[in-house]
């Protein structure tokens, strides 16, 4: 009865008392990046983390409603949030790479994951730094530390490291504030490049970035989604005149 | 928390005056260019020749500021659609002032001739014209959508009475055939104020635009 892709219904988020999510549904189409806007402290950043339970390691929150992956409930008690985050992988706004070489960054998970051979895993690992625009500026020294690549290299490789165990859907929470121009450009790229294959839903603060890498947005605030639709439409003709105001620059 | 965003706003505020100048600039234009052609005064007509020039300036300097606030401010939604309307309101607007124009050129043409008859209708045309004007600048600056739609009836009646300026104008040079040229000339004016009046009508389609965001047809 549910759709492909990942879907929230009626999702409510506490820390404690405090209501920060107050019953979202959103529906996120297979290949589509959805952009999730809004004020600091609008809930969107919960809201992301809630869809793959990233929240459980924070005391006192509490999670209600329903999050539906591929005809099941991700909120049930009985789910491998392990094999969870492996289908929904996330990338953080600073770069965290391993303190391991970039070979070992991307063989981690397939490795965690079960893969022991070494060609399989050396396919993979060039696979992955392919598609994140990455291995032609790392194919010689894939031993050396990950910690010695740029700012923008590690963010991509962070990237890359999602994309190695096979996820569906691809959380990113800021995943170019804090890269310099250029770097962002590629990363922008590269979402784009990536939605052939899993949906992404990005977090950022950056409207320009929403409007140029996104398909849908959702503009969130104080704990609620006040419009979503199409990303040209919420940029050239909003609903909303909240929306407006927010996107214009005149209120947040 | 409301942000004051004070660089957009006031090239915003500027682009609206700007706009609001050549509207009242083009009414003017066309009031005198009537005038003119009612008086047959040839100097007047040079006179609003030569004044078309500002309007041109005015174009300009609004295609200037709406491509700096884009690269500049990266305005989206209403913002954006505000300058997106400023840049066709100033193209139908420097439009008209060139009709404007070429009416005073006929009544250039015609310096030294009598009018082979009394104008009634076409300066009826040219008052309504005048009114569209005065009315979509109006409409642009209250965001006022049923005054932009009233365009579309005023356009009517000016297209009506172009029809009738016409068969008279051809009755007059069947009955006398010496009147044939400045019939023809005459006959140039009301196209040229139907023109005007079209160019009215795209503005109230700006208006709508920028108010709902959707494109209505105005022009029928």
């Amino acid at each position: 009865m549910h759709q492909e892709g990942l879907s929230a219904k009626n999702l409510r988020v506490f820390y404690g008392e405090k209501e920060a999510i107050k019953g979202v549904s959103l529906d996120f189409a297979p290949r589509e990046v959805t952009a999730l806007i809004g004020p600091s402290g609008c809930g969107k950043s919960t809201f992301l983390r809630s869809l793959n339970r990233m929240n459980d390691t924070i005391d006192g929150v509490r999670t209600t409603g329903e999050i539906w992956m591929d005809g099941e409930n991700i909120n049930d008690p009985g789910v491998d949030v392990v094999l969870l985050r492996q289908k929904i992988g996330m990338v953080w706004q600073r770069p965290n790479p391993f303190h391991k070489s970039i070979y070992e960054n991307i063989a981690f998970g397939p490795r965690y994951h079960g893969v022991r051979n070494k060609k399989e895993l050396d396919a993979i690992v060039e696979d992955c730094l392919r598609k994140a625009a990455l291995w032609d500026e790392t194919k010689d020294r894939l031993h050396q530390s990950a910690l010695a690549l740029s700012g923008g290299q590690q963010q991509r490789l962070c990237i890359a490291r999602s994309i190695a165990v096979k996820p569906k859907v691809i959380l990113m929470d800021e995943p170019a504030s804090a890269l310099d121009p250029v770097s962002t450009a590629k990363v922008e790229e590269l979402i784009s490049e990536l939605k052939q294959e899993y949906s992404i839903v990005i977090v950022t603060h950056n409207m320009h970035q929403a409007a140029r890498v996104s398909d849908k947005t959702a503009f969130f605030y104080m704990g609620k989604v006040v419009e979503y639709d199409v990303t040209d439409k919420i940029f050239t003709n909003p609903s909303e005149k909240a929306t407006d105001d927010y996107i214009s620059g005149r209120f947040g | 928390m409301v942000i004051k965003r004070k660089e957009l706003d006031d090239g915003l505020v500027l682009l609206k005056e700007k706009l609001i100048e050549m509207g009242s600039r083009v009414e003017q234009s066309l009031s005198d260019a009537m005038q003119a052609l009612q008086d047959v005064d040839a100097d007047r007509a040079r006179a609003i020749i030569a004044e078309d020039k500002k309007l041109n300036q005015l174009e300009e300097s609004i295609d200037e500021l709406g491509a700096r606030m884009i690269a500049t401010q990266q305005p989206v939604a209403k913002d954006l659609r505000r300058i997106l309307i400023a840049f066709k309101m100033a193209g139908d607007l420097e439009r008209m002032g060139d009709l404007s124009v070429d009416i005073a050129k006929v009544v250039v043409r015609l310096e030294g001739q009598k009018l082979i008859k009394p104008l009634i209708d076409l300066p009826r045309m040219a008052e309504i014209a005048g009114q569209m004007i005065h009315e979509s600048i109006d409409s642009y600056v209250h965001e006022n959508v049923n005054l932009a739609c009233k365009m579309a009836q005023d356009d009517d009646q000016v297209d009506a009475l172009f029809s009738e300026v016409i068969r008279d104008l051809f009755e007059l040079m069947i009955e006398n055939p010496s009147t044939i040229t400045q019939a023809g000339l005459i006959s140039f004016v009301g196209r040229y104020i139907e023109r005007i009046a079209d160019h009215a009508t795209n503005i109230g389609e700006s208006v709508v635009y920028l108010v709902t965001g959707k494109r209505p047809e105005l022009n029928m």
